[in-house]
């Protein structure tokens, strides 16, 4: 990016000016995720920095809001803080709660959308799969349908899922497997995306080696081409996973009282009134954005290295 | 990976073992507070049947959509009273036998001791309360609004306006805004001219308008600073004000009041845990002690029959309520019939409204 | 030669012939690689593509009328439309009333009349509610209860309503209405609201888009051109608000934008506003362009980034060496070599941006709502069909966008990160 020797000054004008523009793009992108980071610690329930806070006196600062987060929807918040203080916590605190929600929704949901999508991936990435083109699409299409079409689908669908065969088996609103399906759903996408994005560079030639020495498809599976797309595999599951993590339109549709995960409880705050504890539930999520996207670069990095492709 | 595993069923037996019995649906923010408080609390603690509660921003919303659907997943909501006319209406709500209910504390029986019209075939009445509009005092000083016609009056009162994002309520304000007295305000907004005035006073102040959807909202704009005055239900703005010390007023001329109802969804999964649930809530005590969390009248004369205290042991709540003779000066009772029938047309043509122009 | 070669036949080593060999292990190959599929098709249909055929099903039916009024259905199916009414018409009606009344089924019946003319909700709830004094002679006994039921296009609504399928719910989701004398026409001014949403939407889709791609091009280019160390660093901060909740980002620019926050007060610090003088950049129109803006920029940056880096540098540098200025060189050569990138990114935030409901139910206010919202507010409101018929609609633009894309860049080009 350095600035040719031939550049007339009115060129090295603009590199300048253009570097400022990026740098401003920069911050427009970061600022707004970092900034609630020191306002989630302020004193006051206000959102914007106090006179305490930029003249950095201690009195403005406190973690009064992370504090909340525990206490919300506890039986008896103000009791001293014991063991038995820590259960009621664990098991009534409303985010908490949530927090336990969005694990195993997330989770499972990760489980589903990894298997079955590594292993359309394999099918798709082989050159004789047919109807390629249209199964590829049908399979990205979660991730394109708008969010608001899907969740009015299932709200029906669920309501009533033998309805279509015409006759009643319960229902799968309210249940944690219905979430989980529809997270799995959307996550989907993304794993089938990573994975043969991988794939596309892996070797095919190496399974006919392994079959030649002697590896039963199933060796051939996990000894040669699971660990070449282990890096793409886990990309496409913390994808997933975090799309699940994120999302609030199903939720909103097809949960029950039960089954409220941080987004959902998010929702509810930023929608009535937003007090300063959701600044500090969206600080805790953006250091678990930071350490996601960490691990993905990682992966991303060992990926190319094991592949062969230069690293970048 | 096999620790995440262990600990993520552990956590799905946690969280399936951990399923309340009873649901209760109600507005959120202070109102799903003091009904928490008052019943959902003390009929847990009595009953031994585990009760939540989950917010809305109006539970007559969803329970229509559950019903139809054939998903229901709340045992009780507390609906506005047209709602809860409309909805029995519509075969969406479970009939209510009114001999189950509980006498007054004075031995009256329920069905003389509530006031006319509480009692429904589908719901029983929790209280009374009322839109109302509020400002803060620290915002506006000099002149104070007194009247429904300041709050569209932008010259006299500059600054930003909160109202609901629907038409119920807010039709009938902008009329009564627009000097329709009160007794004429149903039958002017059942015409053409009279429903294209309503509008014509709503786009006076439209471009200084901020909607809000959520009950807790107005408070939090008014203490935000977002608006200088903002309508209501009075119960939040009370609670703002006495119970956290906001600078705030409630001006009650042009206020709607109307009964708020507990229904019970058609086909919740505890009925019978529901109904014991509005026996509970809506005796004589359980009243009182709603009326001890909020600002809205009790629905029984027996709950009205001594003084109750707020939560701070010391405000008097009879001059609070909409029910008061002092707040009942200028005051709009909200006509069922009219929203019972028109409300689907009128929030067509609001919406319209409001997306356009 | 030819000849000779065709005329035996080659064989594999068991004696079967290569051609045909080839094709059963062409055929097993193909099998196992749709079986690796199977599974997840047949997930994908169950929970994606069944729910959505279901639902859409609901824009053209509407049984609230048919399932409920058994004796009026007959009495339509029996009589030809344009005859008059007779007695035993509205012998029909008030049977269905009785029973209507019976089963408080008169509220889904009246909602369905009503969408095809306005203003019958009413008219045959306050009918089913007085529906036990209904005496014989009927037609005097229902105009006595409202003359309405004399009224010809209430007849025409009620046969047109009384069979399940209808396309009404397209002609409400386009603006348009049946008139009483059954001719379809456009709603009155006052209530029209759907086209305009749906330009809207499409608008406001397009200006994002086009902002995007002016906000990401600059820092595509950097990242492009950058030394691999360097970029990386930088892609970072792309990849962060990738990775970050939507709902934190929301809440960030809440934070930032709204009247009493971070930027307006210090601006107002900074003297540059006054106390009343604070910009409206949150819960409107605004608001919603803004965040959407920024949530979707990273769809734009990372396809164009990518297009980018394999542009080699020395083109332009021919160009320059042959005399083109530095304008003429970004136009006519690097420009034109980007295009595939700003295909790309362009269709992908345009096809996001269209279906988008979060951000505008949170920041828009009451002018920044787009189509997804109304969509939502319809199934609140539980007018499923209406609700069905904005899906179809918005569904099928947004499959056509997809279909472009994948004609002009291919599904497989979709990269993230």
């Amino acid at each position: 990016m350095a600035i040719p020797i031939y550049a007339s000054p009115a060129e090295r004008a603009w590199q300048y000016a253009y570097r400022v523009i990026c740098a401003a793009i920069f911050i427009f992108l970061v600022a707004p995720i970092l900034i609630i980071i020191p306002l989630s610690f302020n004193a006051e329930p206000y959102f914007t920095f106090t006179k305490e806070m930029l003249s950095f006196d201690p009195e403005g600062y406190s973690t009064r809001w992370y504090d909340s987060l525990l206490t919300l929807g506890m039986q008896a918040p103000e009791n001293v803080r014991d063991a038995s203080w820590w259960s009621d916590a664990w098991n009534n605190a409303t985010w908490i709660k949530a927090t336990k929600n969005s694990l195993i929704v997330g989770f499972w949901a990760t489980i589903l959308a990894t298997v079955l999508g590594t292993l359309a991936a394999l099918g798709l990435s082989r050159p004789e799969m047919p109807y390629r083109r249209v199964i590829m699409a049908l399979l990205i299409s979660p991730m394109i349908v708008p969010i608001i079409i899907i969740a009015t689908g299932l709200f029906f669908f669920y309501s009533n899922p033998c309805g279509i065969a015409g006759f009643s088996c319960g229902r799968l609103t309210a249940t944690y497997i219905g979430l989980i399906m529809a997270h799995a759903t959307l996550g989907i996408p993304f794993v089938i995306i990573t994975v043969t994005a991988t794939l596309s560079g892996f070797d095919q030639s190496l399974i006919r080696a392994s079959a030649s020495l002697g590896a039963n498809p199933r060796v051939t599976f996990f000894k040669v081409i699971m660990p070449l797309i282990l890096p793409g595999v886990i990309s496409g599951a913390l994808f997933a996973f975090v799309t699940s993590f994120d999302e609030v339109v199903a939720v909103l549709f097809i949960a029950g009282p039960e089954q409220q995960t941080i987004p959902r409880q998010m929702w509810n705050g930023i929608r009535e009134a937003i007090s300063p504890a959701i600044l500090a539930v969206a600080t805790l999520l953006v250091i678990v954005s930071i350490s996601l996207l960490a691990t993905v670069e990682l992966l991303r990095r060992r990926s190319e290295r094991l592949r062969g492709v230069t690293p970048g | 990976m096999k620790k995440l595993l262990i600990l993520s069923t552990a956590l799905t037996l946690v969280g399936f073992s951990a399923r309340a019995e009873l649901t209760v649906m109600s507005w959120g923010g202070a109102y799903g507070e003091a009904q928490t408080e008052a019943h959902v609390k003390p009929f847990a603690a009595k009953s031994g049947i585990a009760t939540v509660m989950v917010d809305s921003d109006n539970p007559a919303t969803p329970i229509k959509a559950m019903v139809e659907a054939g998903n229901v997943t709340i045992d009780v909501a507390s609906v506005e009273y047209a709602d809860a006319i409309r909805l029995c209406d519509e075969g969406v709500l479970e009939a209510i036998d009114a001999s189950t209910l509980p006498a007054g504390a004075d031995g009256v029986p329920a069905t003389e001791d509530f006031l006319p019209g509480a009692i429904t075939e589908c719901g029983v009445s929790t209280d009374i309360w009322a839109n109302i509009y509020a400002y803060d005092t620290t915002k506006i000083t000099g002149t104070v609004p007194t009247v429904v016609a300041d709050f569209f009056d932008l010259e006299k009162f500059p600054g930003k306006r909160g109202l609901r994002k629907g038409a119920k309520a807010v039709l009938e304000f902008a009329l009564m805004g627009d000097g329709v007295a009160p007794a004429d305000v149903y039958a002017t907004l059942g015409t053409p001219e009279g429903l294209d005035r309503a509008f014509a006073k709503l786009d006076s102040i439209k471009s200084e308008v901020v909607w809000w959807e959520a009950g807790a909202q107005p408070p939090q704009l008014l203490a935000d600073g977002e608006v200088v005055m903002t309508t209501a239900y009075n119960g939040r703005i009370f609670n703002a004000a006495v119970g956290e010390g906001k600078p705030f007023t409630i001006v009650w001329d042009g206020q709607i009041y109307e009964n708020e109802m507990y229904v019970v969804p058609k086909g919740a999964p505890n009925k019978d845990a529901a109904m014991e649930f509005i026996a509970f809530a809506t005796s004589t005590e359980g009243l009182q002690a709603q009326a001890q969390q909020i600002s809205y009248g009790p629905a029984r004369k027996s709950a009205n029959a001594t003084e109750i205290l707020y939560k701070d042991g010391k405000t008097v709540m009879g001059p609070n309520l909409p029910t008061a003779p002092e707040n009942l000066a200028n005051a709009l009772e909200t006509s069922s019939t009219f929203w019972v029938d028109k409300d689907a047309e009128l929030n067509e043509r609001f919406n319209a409204w409001l997306a356009t122009n | 030669m030819s000849e000779a070669m065709t005329a035996v036949p080659l064989t594999t080593s068991d004696g079967r012939p290569l051609k045909s060999a080839l094709a059963s292990a062409q055929l097993r190959a193909k099998r196992r690689a749709f079986f690796l599929v199977a599974p997840l098709l047949l997930f994908i249909i169950v929970t994606f593509i069944l729910p959505i055929g279901q639902m859409l099903h609901r824009s053209v039916y509407h049984d609230g009328l048919s399932a409920n009024a058994p004796s009026l259905k007959a009495w339509f199916a029996a009589n030809p439309e344009g005859t008059v009414p007779d007695e035993a018409a509205y012998a029909a009606l008030a049977a269905d009333f009785k029973t209507m009344k019976v089963d408080k089924t008169a509220g889904i019946a009246g909602t369905r009349v009503n969408y095809t003319l306005p203003e019958t909700r009413s008219l045959i709830t306050a009918t089913a509610r007085n529906a036990d004094d209904l005496a014989p002679p009927y037609k005097v006994a229902l105009l006595a209860v409202d003359p309405k039921w004399g009224d010809p296009a209430v007849w025409q609504a009620l046969r047109s309503a009384s069979s399940a399928y209808t396309m009404d719910f397209y002609l409400i989701s386009t603006d348009y209405e049946r008139s009483p004398d059954g001719t379809i026409q456009r709603v009155p001014e006052n209530t029209r609201i759907y086209v305009y949403l749906f330009v809207k939407t499409f608008i406001l889709s397009a200006l994002i888009t086009v902002i995007c791609l002016f906000i990401a091009f600059p820092v595509a280019h950097l990242l492009a051109t950058l030394p691999m160390a360097k970029a990386n660093l930088l892609m970072i901060l792309v990849l962060l608000p990738f990775w970050t909740s939507l709902l934190v980002r929301t809440t960030s620019w809440i934070v930032l934008l709204q009247g009493q926050g971070v930027v307006n007060e210090a601006l107002i610090a900074l003297g540059m506003i006054g106390e009343d003088g604070r910009l409206k950049m949150m819960y409107n129109q605004a608001g919603t362009i803004i965040v959407m803006t920024h949530v979707l920029l990273p769809f734009m940056i990372l396809p164009l980034y990518s297009v980018m880096k394999t542009i080699p540098p020395s083109y332009a540098r021919a160009a320059r060496s042959l005399g083109a200025t530095s304008w003429t060189t970004f136009r006519r050569i690097y420009l034109p070599q980007t295009l595939p990138g700003i295909g790309a990114g362009a269709l992908l935030v345009f096809i996001l941006a269209v279906g988008y409901y979060i951000t505008p139910a949170l920041v828009g206010g009451a002018d920044g709502q787009l189509i997804s919202n109304f969509i939502d507010f319809h199934m609140d409101k539980s007018n499923w069909s209406l609700a069905a018929a904005l899906s179809a609609m918005l569904l099928a633009g947004v499959l056509v966008l997809y279909w472009l894309y994948d004609r002009l860049v291919g599904i497989d080009n979709l990269k993230l990160g």
